[in-house]
């Protein structure tokens, strides 16, 4: 072998230790040595009854609609809960039982179309939401345990590659569900209503009172999640609860002891999938319909960045996690906040990882000086490089921006080179030596500026996923725990 | 479901046959660069559909660069040769970046990793695409030379659809060969029957591991290529689906297994096909699924593949 394999330790923090048994001695230790404001915070929330706990994160939400008369922060406050809802439903599977559900999304569409068709004008059926609510929670678990069947005996890649084409036949079948031709009827028979959804869902309906504005869609979504974070709460206290995450760290070992570990995993399956289903019977019901469009790949991905960014396994860093995403997306649909938050977080992500100050000083400075350079260069042999103003650029940022990055006329092929460029500076400063990193951060800096104003600005939905996949990427080669989560200790 | 073409026409069935086997040709040089790296590091790699998209839109980029399909600068011959170079030069780096950035610090992660980090780079390269070259379908459309065909038994066969046949079979040949005959073979077959003990007789894995992402994207890349020149067109999302059908493919026929993922991917290009031509377009790929399905319920180990004894 040429290159001998490096010792365990140098393969970056996130490496599980195999076999390293003073690491794992040590570990609580040192997770506990961890000094600062989080630490403390942190040991607070661990102090608190699992009560307190759940009241430290409804209560104040629960006065949120007191404190906003826009009907649209309303609806951001009930899409964080929806998300949140379904990050955990997530966590269950990804979490808990660590299987690899892709076809998750289409859960969540199907007891979106599910709720729709039992309680709206599709089928005249108009049924009150108690009756209609067990139902479709019932049929997402059946589903998910028919889905789960063909692949109990087998990895957990297998799963996934099933889940995957499950979801997409889903959006296929609901696309096309508006022309199905039976062979016991002569005419085709519509049952999703195709491209054009279901519309004109009924609104919740429990005991005689109608859910009719959005803030009560709030208090609905709210009530909805305190039940299930405190249902997980207890389920990841159970036997149930223990076994999953006993199958989770070793299956083999698991098995040896006893624990059913298909069963299970067809459990956890269902669980996940019943989740899947009560959050889409909400969200057709705010959404007063469905939609193929609402359930296609890209929720996959905000799922499950939702999921690693807090840490899988931890009931509270999943909720961060898809409160967090959820803001952050809402925010990136401006581009004058979306630039806010990137040069907040550039910024943040320097000042947390350059060390000493010295060292984060002389990057920031050469930044800033690099760019006034290349600007005025090019403002002396390019003019049309510098020509264009910033999209939404008022304001001071939008001023030092201006003045600042090129902003060519017509940026098209300029800016994918910078795109292409920008990736491989970006993989490329991994593997430099550390003073070679910090020089050649100063270029990468102003060219990240650069891509952003010139191309990501225009297509946000597409810098979202793009940004998603990244993080995804980067988070499971850094800090596979995510923030609040434990690091996974391998023995071997 | 639709109209079925009762008269059963022998044209048409042949017509269907010859769709089969292009697809299927394509398939299964996908399923082939699945298979190897699931066979070498157990690792789903979700981010090989996007490799063939990548390498598609590199064969389109050479396509532009000379002249665009309706008025090639060189002669036609040349201009596919440098098409088809650069799609599998091309992929076959990007493969290799993917492998050193984003799973080679997860080799001995908890399996779920790696595969999280594959979906990640699915979706980063499925917005790249996007976002370098837009949601717009990007027009392969044939040359005079290939649209062209020969006659067989009352059908006509485009030349496009041999060129891909017989190219594919070409490349397979060679990764026969490649696998069987050689060394790097030999260590491929060595480091995928039981790593460490490869790495104890000598045998760099990282260097087999690489030239295994290597070899998968190449074949991925032509793929990519083939499926534009006899589709006309190709988009950013075209790796998804064939992504979805080339690890069927595998699966049917053996995951881990060459020849197996060969015969995988002609199966199901052919089922495609034929559902396609039979029963209905739309579910096409639920008949897929349905496939994949029923082998993993009563062959999960592939129709060529054999039981994997698992070794504690």
């Amino acid at each position: 072998m040429s290159e001998p394999q490096k010792p365990r330790e140098e393969q970056g923090p996130g490496a599980p230790r195999v076999g390293v048994d003073e690491w794992v001695a040590t570990h609580e230790q040192r997770r506990q040595r961890a000094g600062g404001v989080w630490a403390r915070l942190g040991e607070a929330w661990h102090r608190l009854p699992p009560w307190a706990q759940l009241a430290v994160v409804v209560v104040p939400a629960a006065f949120f609609p007191f404190t906003t008369e826009s009907d649209y922060l309303i609806r951001v406050g009930i899409n964080a809960l929806l998300f949140a809802l379904l990050a955990l439903g997530l966590n269950i599977v990804v979490g808990y039982a660590g299987l690899l559900d892709l076809g998750y999304v289409a859960f969540w569409g199907f007891g979106a179309y599910a709720y729709a068709m039992l309680s709206s004008a599709k089928f005249d059926l108009h049924l009150p939401t108690v009756v209609s609510l067990p139902i479709v929670i019932a049929a997402s678990a059946l589903l998910g345990l028919l889905l789960g069947l063909p692949s109990r005996r087998l990895l957990g890649d297998y799963l996934a590659i099933v889940t995957l084409f499950f979801a997409q036949i889903f959006i296929t079948f609901t696309t096309n569900g508006n022309r199905l031709n039976l062979p016991w009827r002569d005419t085709p028979v519509d049952l999703t209503g195709g491209p054009n959804g279901i519309p004109g869902v009924d609104a919740f309906d429990l005991f005689g009172w109608e859910a009719t504005t959005t803030t009560s869609y709030f208090y609905i979504s709210l009530v909805t999640f305190a039940l299930v974070l405190s249902g997980l709460h207890f389920l990841n206290r159970s036997r149930t609860g223990r076994a999953w995450r006993a199958l989770r760290e070793d299956p083999l070992a698991a098995e040896a002891m006893t624990i059913p570990v298909n069963r299970l995993k067809l459990l956890a399956f269902m669980f996940g999938a019943a989740t899947a289903g009560l959050t889409g019977s909400i969200f057709a019901a705010v959404q007063i319909g469905v939609f193929p469009q609402n359930f296609e790949l890209p929720l996959l991905i905000t799922l499950y960045a939702m999921v690693i960014l807090g840490g899988a396994g931890s009931l509270p860093g999943v909720v961060i996690g898809a409160v967090t995403i959820t803001v952050l997306l809402e925010i990136l649909r401006s581009p004058d906040d979306a630039r806010l938050i990137l040069y907040a977080v550039i910024l943040l992500g320097l000042v947390g990882w350059l060390r000493p100050w010295r060292s984060l000083a002389a990057v920031v400075a050469g930044t800033v000086v690099f760019g006034f350079a290349v600007h005025a260069l090019a403002s002396a042999v390019w003019p049309r490089g510098v020509e264009r103003t910033a999209i939404g650029g008022e304001g001071a940022l939008g001023w030092a921006i201006e003045h600042w990055v090129l902003l060519p006329t017509q940026p098209g092929t300029l800016a994918n080179v910078g795109f292409v460029a920008l990736v491989a500076a970006i993989l490329a400063l991994t593997q430099m030596p550390r003073t070679w990193r910090l020089v050649a951060l100063v270029p990468t800096l102003y060219l990240a500026a650069f891509v952003w104003e010139n191309k990501l600005v225009f297509q946000p939905s597409v810098t979202r996923l793009l940004l998603l996949g990244a993080l995804l990427v980067a988070l499971m080669n850094l800090r596979p725990q995510g923030l609040l989560g434990t690091a996974r200790v391998e023995i071997v | 479901m639709v109209e079925v073409p009762l008269a059963v026409n022998s044209d048409f069935l042949l017509l269907q046959l010859v769709n089969g086997l292009t697809l299927g040709s394509v398939y299964a040089l996908i399923a082939l660069g699945y298979s190897m790296v699931y066979g070498i590091l157990k690792l789903l790699n979700f981010a090989h559909g996007d490799v063939y998209m990548m390498g598609a839109f590199m064969g389109y980029g050479v396509l532009v660069a000379f002249g665009g399909p309706a008025a090639p600068t060189i002669p036609i011959v040349l201009l596919l040769t440098l098409m088809f170079l650069a799609a599998m030069l091309g992929s076959g780096l990007l493969g290799v970046t993917i492998e050193r950035f984003a799973y080679r610090r997860l080799r001995n992660a908890p399996r779920i990793a790696p595969l999280i980090t594959a979906l990640g780079v699915s979706f980063f390269l499925q917005s790249t695409a996007l976002l370098l070259f837009g949601p717009r379908f990007r027009s392969y459309a044939t040359f005079e030379f290939l649209s062209g065909g020969v006659q067989v038994a009352g059908i006509r066969v485009a030349y496009t659809r041999i060129l891909v046949i017989v190219s594919a079979f070409l490349l397979m040949l060679a990764l026969t060969f490649l696998v069987n005959r050689t060394k790097l073979g030999k260590a491929m077959r060595a480091v995928s029957y039981d790593r460490e003990a490869a790495a104890m007789m000598g045998i760099d894995v990282d260097r087999v591991i690489v030239a295994t992402f290597f070899i998968g994207s190449i074949l991925a890349g032509a793929a990519g290529v083939m499926f534009g020149l006899v589709f006309f067109s190709v988009f950013h999302l075209m790796g998804f689906t064939a992504g979805l059908k080339g690890f069927t493919a595998a699966v049917v026929g053996g995951i881990g297994h060459i020849p197996g993922a060969m015969l995988g991917g002609l199966l199901i290009g052919l089922a495609e096909a034929f559902s396609a031509g039979y029963v209905s377009s739309t579910f096409q790929d639920l008949i897929v699924f349905s496939i994949l399905v029923a082998v993993m319920l009563f062959r999960p180990t592939g129709l060529l593949g054999k039981a994997d004894i698992r070794k504690v």
